[in-house]
């Protein structure tokens, strides 16, 4: 679905992504993973077209992207801080959003799910942080888009929303949607990735499924996999990459 | 008594029969001017019936009276002088002059008056004449309801409308005079009226004073003239309820003073000229309820004035209100009202309770560097206008309004 | 496009500031009226008002208004929207609020105040369209600012020194050197000196109406005929115009090349 190559990009001297090769193939939940600073961000930023990248190829359904558009009519994403327009409400942003992506809409199952349907005629500005979390993924899941890029979804959300969310998550996987989230929560990915995908220093360190992350590096948990990653790499910083087709 | 009356009406009535009125026309008894006013005697009329005329250098010294009728005009047979009137009681009327041409030698005009009194010259046109009217040492007379048109481009090549030199107890009223070097020229003439003209598109001056006295011009109106009305070397000018109007340029004055002495500006209206009155060197000049409205400069001070006093004007939306570049004595300038005053009056009289300066700093650049024109109401010149009025180093300080007025003079 | 416009007006006319704006004009047209009677005097007053006020808060309101949209902008661009289309779109709500409030500001009380039966219609109009015009370029130029430096206070104070630098300086330096330069003929340097600043060109149209008689006192011929034909407002308005299209052009650019 996703085929990224040899991608790079810096800000000024700061050299982030430091040639990307990836392929992201058929459906399910891929957890992108990574240490702050490691590019996850940013690759992502490169794909929905907001960070244009130095070099590179990326190609979404064998068309390359760069410098389009409208294949994003197929992707539901949601951003990493969302602060709207404050002086809007939740509902006109939804209408907003109806306006500009063509297709069927489901805001009303997602209204529901996090019982949003009080806090729509509000301003943005007047919403908790956590009110504002849910009506951003009303906003980026409400089409019934193919591919859904969601980055850190739990941030601000009541353990009760993160259950119902996660629950939405798989329905969607049932449904044959390609998901790609990204989190530093690394129960929330163990709980729900197939896949993970792990940056380090701007480049792909590992992709794979999850038991071969697990298997890989001898551990029980993620959480301990990625810590034993981390800290094996302060000790030698070379550039051993695990990937799995 | 009633006899008497009688007696007197007897006599006018033999002497009006004695009378005659003769008609010229080419089926007429008389063909030509010349031949009525062979046979004419004084009090006679000779009716120019419509056609055209080519005459020159006439001479008119006995008491009668001409008439143009249907159009009926005098054209210069070789470009030179039409008609002088050397007798007294001579009137014209409704006649047309055409066709005297520039002289660099002679001043040739369509009408002379030369050393007469008692003439009238009433509703005539003068088309494209180089002079129109020429009155020299003529006293008591009328010009009134003429039409006045010349076609001047350059000022060395044309002249006057009406042309007065050492006149006195003119009436120079109800013309329309235009496309001149000045509308009306007055040089010594003494004890005159100038009302109701409209001079208008003259290349000099819409109407000129040069060592004259005693005069008044009331209820004209000169429009895009060089300067509208120059006055100089002349004491005790009235003027009064006058229209100056878009007189532009460079060295365009609605009215230029210089050197002129006790005279009345009354009630005058100045209305978009590039300078609305240039005063240089006059002295006690009364100036009163005149209105100044979108000039450039209302008034210009130049050369030393004094005993002037400005009192009870309207400045309305003038570029700028007052430039003085020498130094004003024994000047009042009070109660005036200006629109660009942003005092206030708390005590309710109807006067501002802070002075007014009418001179900025501005003032004074806009004057040694005319371009400046184009930062007007720039918020640069805003901030330097008032830097300057906090703490003024280059305006005078002595000419200002102590007392606004808070509304319009009416 | 559309919609994104009507949503990023929304956004704006419900600003606490834009509301402050558009009553400090309400309040200042109508107390000069009160205080004088007379539009020809309320609407000089107000030139000089709007011809500084505008550009500033056009630069103000411009560049605090594209950082608070910045996430909107963002979460725009990973929808099916072409760039250009949300640059547009988002500064376009910003441009017509704040034509809006001038408009309502400045032109409903004079409205009010019977402008249309007075000769100052032609005044009232010019400056209407010249404060409008001068909020169009100086938020579009704000926008440029903010898109440029992601540091907010860097945009802010960068903004506020091209206010002065427009609405000031300019016009200080250009006196300045007509005031060295007096014995020589200054036509031309009066005249490039008008077109490069859209402030000054908004206020030569201004008073161009306004002051025509101390216009026409001009020696410089090519001055005189500049500032008297029609050719001269040509200039003028197409200069104005290049100002609009100049930033827009990099907009586009900016827009096309920047990261987010």
């Amino acid at each position: 679905m996703i085929a990224i190559k040899n991608l790079h990009k810096s800000f000024k001297k700061n050299h982030v992504l430091k040639g990307i090769d990836v392929e992201i193939r058929g459906q399910g939940i891929l957890a992108l993973l990574g240490p702050n600073g490691s590019g996850k961000t940013t690759m992502l930023k490169c794909f929905l077209g907001m960070v244009i990248p130095d070099s590179g190829e990326i190609l979404f359904q064998g068309n390359n992207i760069i410098g389009q558009y409208v294949y994003r009519q197929s992707v539901g994403y949601l951003p990493q801080i969302a602060k709207f327009p404050e002086n809007l409400t939740g509902r006109e942003l939804i209408e907003l959003m109806k306006s500009i992506k063509s297709g069927e809409t489901r805001e009303d199952a997602l209204i529901d799910l996090f019982d949003l349907s009080s806090e729509l005629d509000k301003k943005m500005s007047n919403l908790s942080g956590g009110n504002r979390q849910k009506v951003n993924i009303t906003l980026a899941l409400m089409h019934d888009s193919p591919l859904i890029i969601l980055d850190e979804p739990s941030a601000g959300l009541d353990p009760l929303s993160i259950k119902k969310f996660k629950d939405f998550l798989r329905l969607e996987k049932e449904r044959g949607k390609t998901i790609i989230v990204t989190t530093h929560i690394m129960s929330l990915a163990e709980d729900l990735a197939d896949d993970i995908l792990f940056l380090l220093d701007g480049q792909v360190y590992f992709q794979g499924s999850l038991s071969r992350l697990l298997e890989l590096q001898m551990e029980e948990s993620l959480e301990n996999a990625i810590a034993q990653i981390l800290d094996s790499k302060k000790k030698s910083p070379s550039h051993e990459r695990y990937i799995e087709v | 008594m009633k006899k008497v009356w009688f007696s007197i009406g007897f006599l006018m009535s033999v002497f009006s029969a004695l009378a005659v009125t003769r008609q010229v026309c080419s089926s007429c008894t008389h063909a030509s001017f010349h031949e009525a006013y062979d046979v004419s005697a004084d009090g006679d009329t000779i009716m120019m019936m419509g056609g055209q005329y080519s005459v020159e250098n006439i001479v008119v010294d006995k008491a009668i009276t001409l008439i143009g009728k249907e159009g009926a005009t005098f054209r210069a047979a070789s470009g030179g002088e039409i008609l002088t009137i050397a007798g007294d009681g001579v009137t014209i009327e409704g006649l047309t002059f055409s066709g005297v041409q520039t002289n660099y030698l002679k001043e040739n005009a369509g009408i002379r008056i030369r050393r007469s009194k008692n003439f009238r010259i009433t509703n005539c046109q003068f088309d494209q004449c180089f002079f129109a009217i020429y009155l020299e040492r003529a006293r008591h007379g009328v010009v009134e309801g003429n039409k006045i048109l010349g076609n001047a481009v350059r000022e060395a090549d044309s002249g006057n409308g009406v042309h007065a030199w050492y006149c006195d107890s003119l009436r120079i009223v109800g013309n329309v005079i235009a496309g001149h070097r000045d509308g009306i020229y007055f040089e010594f003439v003494d004890n005159s009226f100038i009302g109701d003209n409209y001079s208008y598109g003259n290349l000099r001056y819409g109407l000129h004073f040069m060592f004259s006295n005693d005069d008044q011009y009331i209820g004209n109106r000169f429009e895009d003239n060089g300067v509208g009305v120059a006055v100089m070397f002349s004491r005790r000018i009235e003027m009064r309820e006058n229209n100056f109007y878009k007189n532009w340029g460079n060295a365009a004055y609605g009215l230029l003073l210089k050197e002129i002495y006790d005279a009345s500006i009354v009630s005058n209206t100045f209305s978009e000229n590039s300078v609305a009155i240039f005063v240089e060197g006059s002295n006690r000049i009364q100036y009163d309820r005149n209105d100044f409205i979108r000039n450039g400069w209302a008034i210009k001070f130049s050369g030393g004035c004094e005993e002037n006093s400005i009192v009870n004007n309207n400045f309305l939306h003038n570029s700028l209100d007052m430039l003085v570049s020498a130094k004003l004595y024994n000047n009042t300038v009070v109660n005036n009202y200006w629109s660009a005053y942003a005092g206030y009056d708390l005590d309710k009289d109807g006067l501002g309770d802070v002075p007014y300066y009418p001179v900025s700093l501005f003032s004074y650049v806009m004057n040694q560097v005319p371009e400046s024109v184009i930062l007007l109401r720039s918020l640069f010149v805003d901030i330097v206008n008032f830097a300057e009025k906090v703490s003024p180093v280059f305006t005078p300080r002595d000419v200002f309004d102590p007392a606004p007025k808070m509304n319009r003079v009416l | 496009m559309k919609d994104i416009l009507r949503y990023s007006f929304y956004e704006m006319v419900r600003s606490r500031w834009v509301y402050i704006y558009t009553a400090f004009y309400l309040i200042t047209t109508i107390s000069l009226w009160l205080l004088s009677n007379d539009n020809s005097k309320v609407l000089i007053s107000m030139t000089n008002i709007t011809l500084g006020l505008t550009p500033l808060i056009g630069l103000l309101f411009g560049t605090t208004y594209y950082y608070n949209s910045r996430e909107f902008i963002q979460m725009l661009m990973s929808q099916p929207l072409s760039r250009w289309n949300i640059f547009i779109s988002v500064y376009g709500g910003l441009a017509i609020t704040l034509c809006a409030s001038v408009l309502v500001g400045v032109g409903l009380p004079m409205l009010f105040f019977g402008v249309l039966q007075t000769e100052t219609l032609s005044i009232f109009l010019i400056l209407l369209t010249m404060a409008c015009t001068l909020s169009i370029i100086f938020s579009l130029i704000a926008f440029l600012v903010a898109m440029r430096y992601d540091d907010k206070v860097r945009g802010l104070s960068i903004s506020i020194l091209i206010w002065l630098t427009f609405a000031i300086l300019y016009d200080g330096v250009v006196l300045l050197l007509l005031l060295v330069f007096k014995d020589y003929p200054l036509d031309q340097l009066t005249i490039g000196a008008i077109v490069l600043n859209p402030i000054d060109m908004a206020r030569i149209l201004i008073i161009m109406k306004l002051d025509i008689s101390a216009m026409m006192g001009y020696t410089g011929a090519v001055l005189s005929t500049f500032l008297g034909k029609t050719w001269g407002t040509g200039l003028i308005i197409l200069s104005i115009l290049t100002w609009m299209l100049l930033p827009l052009l990099s907009l586009r650019r900016l827009g096309n090349h920047k990261d987010f």
